[in-house]
């Protein structure tokens, strides 16, 4: 990030310069405020971007500091909001481009648009000044549609104990899935390998004076695929959804590449919230970024928006799916029927873990779990499912053909 | 230094390069792409499939006179095949002639064996070369591709344009290489090295846009297709469709009925042709010649009242 040297232009405006950098410092405060994670590094190179750039017109600022701010498209739109908020009065970037800039004051807020709340909060929210009461802010996802089934309803999480945390680790680290190691394409060395590795052969050679060439093998690498999970947080599986968030905050804490989306009438990838080193903190999070906990369920509907949506995103290098929910969908329909075979055609193996269905007395009348059964790998079915331990012990037991979705069809016939 | 073609002096330079190879950008997206060449800095694209992010590099090796080299990136690729390789074989042929001759020095032998006589230089080592041309475009192609432990190998060329070879020592790039890095999102690329690059994200091009890069693109096309294409097209992308068309798909469509002669859309001559712009089998179900034909009528009136 090698400044260049001044140019001519720079010259005349260096007076105006400390401004010009110190409402941008304060700027990327902001942003960071707003939730854009903004380093020392980013502001560096925002301020070595204007300078290059110089200030021309505002649309052409804008983009010299979303190139230096902006590093995920996620944050775009958080940025457009900080900077329609932050340089709003159109003389104050004037003002700004003559680099003789007085301090942004922001106005009354105009009507929100998506991630202004945030943003707004953040710019305004370390202020002394009172503000003006907020009128009643409607949060509307615009991807989905609500029925009238949807409850919207906030849920605590009671705290984990110590204890239970400990044997959740415990538990964890016992856990081999199925399939649980993929070859990948690279390679380790092993006395027992097939390939030679000409580079350590010679480099062990040199040591004895090249008088003995000693054969060095390569083995293919293994390594746990990603998984991505799907988790049925509507009314019927409510007790379980806590086990569940813990268990997939333990894995994500274990290994790397896992990827929890809950659903019920609509679709929330949780991935970012789980990655909080404390459990507690990341259900906390989790519970504040879903808002249809025990509702009803679309199974259907929510499956097409993974599909559409993220399935090209996460899906890819082997991807294990597991798919937790108790399959009680309302109306399943073809469209149910579609978007599961989608859903498994797009992964290496699609797992689903169903804590209703027990091996002795098991119905599987209800259509929604007849539709999708020919349409998974293999069924897990978990019962007294009480404990974290329970659950990994269903996991990593090998159930042999009873597991395989084939065989529950042929006893629900 | 020799002389090379200049950089661009500013974005609406930037603009002009890139119009005048045929290649219609958008102001950010220039603004970036000047910002990453003042700058020296790595840039990343990313988008969809198909809306032009390889595209760029290409553009900027011609316009600017200099050589691109690309790495493709696939899952499993590693040091040998990107950053550079020892020669084996002539290396054991050292050793045996260093034999024959017998000597007996193992340090002077170390030497001769690692020594940039043996060295296969792969793309990003290659890039790091002088050339009297200018500093090379490099294209990272399709990074996603790769698996996660490749990106490690990157951060160094990134950040400082050069590559540590533990035998060799350190090659430093004498004036570091345009960098273009491109990603269809298939996985997310760690944050450790988009923070070293610029960001830019590719969307699909407005109506207007389409139509100009339809016409640069495909020369003999006629004035209605054109417009009448660029129109279809941008309805599909409001559908629901697992893929929506990229610009690539556009182009492809444009010229295959540029050539089969047509004048005009019509339903039956779309659903003839869905294939090059639609790849998935239930996103050409959907789109049926019943769907086409409203489509089309849609697209008429609109056209007409404009």
């Amino acid at each position: 990030m090698a400044p260049r040297a001044p140019s001519a232009d720079d010259a005349g405006r260096s007076a105006g310069d400390g401004r010009l950098s110190e409402n941008i410092v304060y700027f990327a405060r902001a942003l960071r405020a707003a939730g854009l994670p903004v380093g020392p590094g980013s502001i560096l190179d925002a301020l070595a971007a204007v300078k290059a750039a110089g200030v021309g017109t505002r649309e052409d600022f804008y983009w010299t500091l979303h190139a230096g701010f902006v590093k995920r498209r996620e944050h775009s739109i958080l940025f457009e909001q900080a900077f329609r908020l932050f340089f709003r009065r159109r003389d104050v970037l004037d003002h700004m481009m003559a680099a003789m800039l007085p301090e942004a004051e922001p106005e009354a807020p105009e009507p929100p648009r998506a991630g202004a709340q945030r943003v707004a909060e953040a710019l305004l929210g370390g202020r002394d000044e009172p503000q003006p009461p907020k009128p009643d802010e409607v949060e509307v996802d615009a991807r989905l549609t609500v029925s009238d089934s949807e409850v919207l309803r906030r849920k605590d999480f009671a705290q984990m104990s110590a204890l239970e945390i400990a044997q959740a680790r415990e538990a964890i680290k016992r856990l081999v899935l199925p399939i649980d190691e993929v070859r990948t394409r690279r390679l380790r060395s092993s006395p027992h390998g097939r390939q030679v590795d000409l580079r350590r052969t010679l480099r062990a050679s040199m040591k004895a004076g090249g008088a003995l060439i000693d054969l060095q093998k390569l083995a293919p690498r293994t390594r746990p695929p990603p998984i991505v999970a799907l988790v049925d947080i509507s009314g019927s599986m409510s007790q379980y959804t806590r086990l569940f968030l813990h268990f997939l905050h333990a894995i994500t804490d274990a290994r790397r590449r896992v990827h929890t989306f809950l659903f019920g009438t609509r679709l929330t990838n949780v991935t970012r919230a789980l990655q909080h080193k404390d459990p507690d903190e990341a259900l906390e999070a989790c519970s504040a970024s879903v808002d249809d906990w025990s509702g009803g369920t679309r199974i259907g509907t929510s499956l097409h928006l993974f599909n559409r949506l993220w399935s090209r995103r996460v899906l890819g290098q082997g991807a294990v799916v597991l798919l937790i929910t108790d399959g009680l969908e309302r109306d399943p329909d073809e469209r149910l029927a579609f978007e599961m075979d989608r859903l498994h055609r797009s992964c290496r193996r699609l797992i689903w873990l169903n804590p209703l269905l027990r091996f002795d007395g098991f119905e599987a009348k209800a259509k929604g779990i007849r539709t999708m059964l020919p349409h998974v790998d293999e069924l897990r079915a978990i019962h007294n499912l009480d404990s974290m331990s329970e659950l990994v012990r269903a996991l990593s037991a090998d159930g042999g053909r009873s597991n395989e979705a084939r065989a529950w069809l042929k006893r629900v016939a | 230094m020799t002389k090379v073609a200049a950089v661009p002096g500013s974005i609406d330079d930037t603009l002009k390069l890139l119009t005048g190879a045929d290649y219609v950008a958008d102001r950010p997206l220039a603004t970036v792409l000047f910002l990453a060449l003042k700058m020296g800095r790595p840039l990343f694209l990313e988008g969809e499939a198909g809306v032009g992010k390889t595209e760029i590099a290409k553009v900027l090796s011609a316009t600017l006179g200099r050589r691109l080299i690309r790495l493709q990136c696939y899952e499993g690729l590693d040091v040998s095949s990107a950053v550079y390789e020892w020669n084996y074989a002539s290396q054991m042929i050292a050793i045996r002639l260093a034999e024959a001759e017998g000597v007996v020095d193992r340090d002077r032998l170390t030497g001769d064996i690692f020594s940039d006589r043996f060295l296969i230089r792969r793309p990003l080592l290659e890039a790091l070369q002088p050339d009297p041309a200018g500093a090379p475009v490099l294209l990272i192609d399709e990074l996603d591709r790769a698996d996660e432990a490749f990106e490690a190998f990157l951060l160094e060329v990134l950040a400082d344009n050069q590559v540590t070879i533990p035998e060799l020592g350190t090659v430093k790039a004498p004036v570091p290489p345009i960098v273009i890095i491109t990603s269809n999102r298939t996985r997310e690329i760690h944050d450790a090295l988009k923070r070293r690059c610029l960001y830019h994200w590719v969307g699909y091009p407005d109506a207007h846009r389409e139509l100009a890069i339809v016409r640069a693109k495909v020369p003999g096309i006629g004035r209605l297709l054109s417009e009448q294409v660029v129109g279809f097209v941008q309805m599909l992308r409001q559908e629901d469709l697992f893929k929506a068309p990229g610009v690539a798909e556009t182009l492809d469509w444009a010229s295959a009925l540029s050539e089969l002669d047509v004048k005009a859309l019509d339903p039956a001559k779309v659903s003839d042709t869905l294939g090059v712009l639609l790849k998935y089998q239930d996103d050409i179900v959907r789109i049926d010649s019943g769907k086409a034909a409203q489509m089309i009528g849609e697209l008429k009136s609109e056209l007409k009242s404009r």
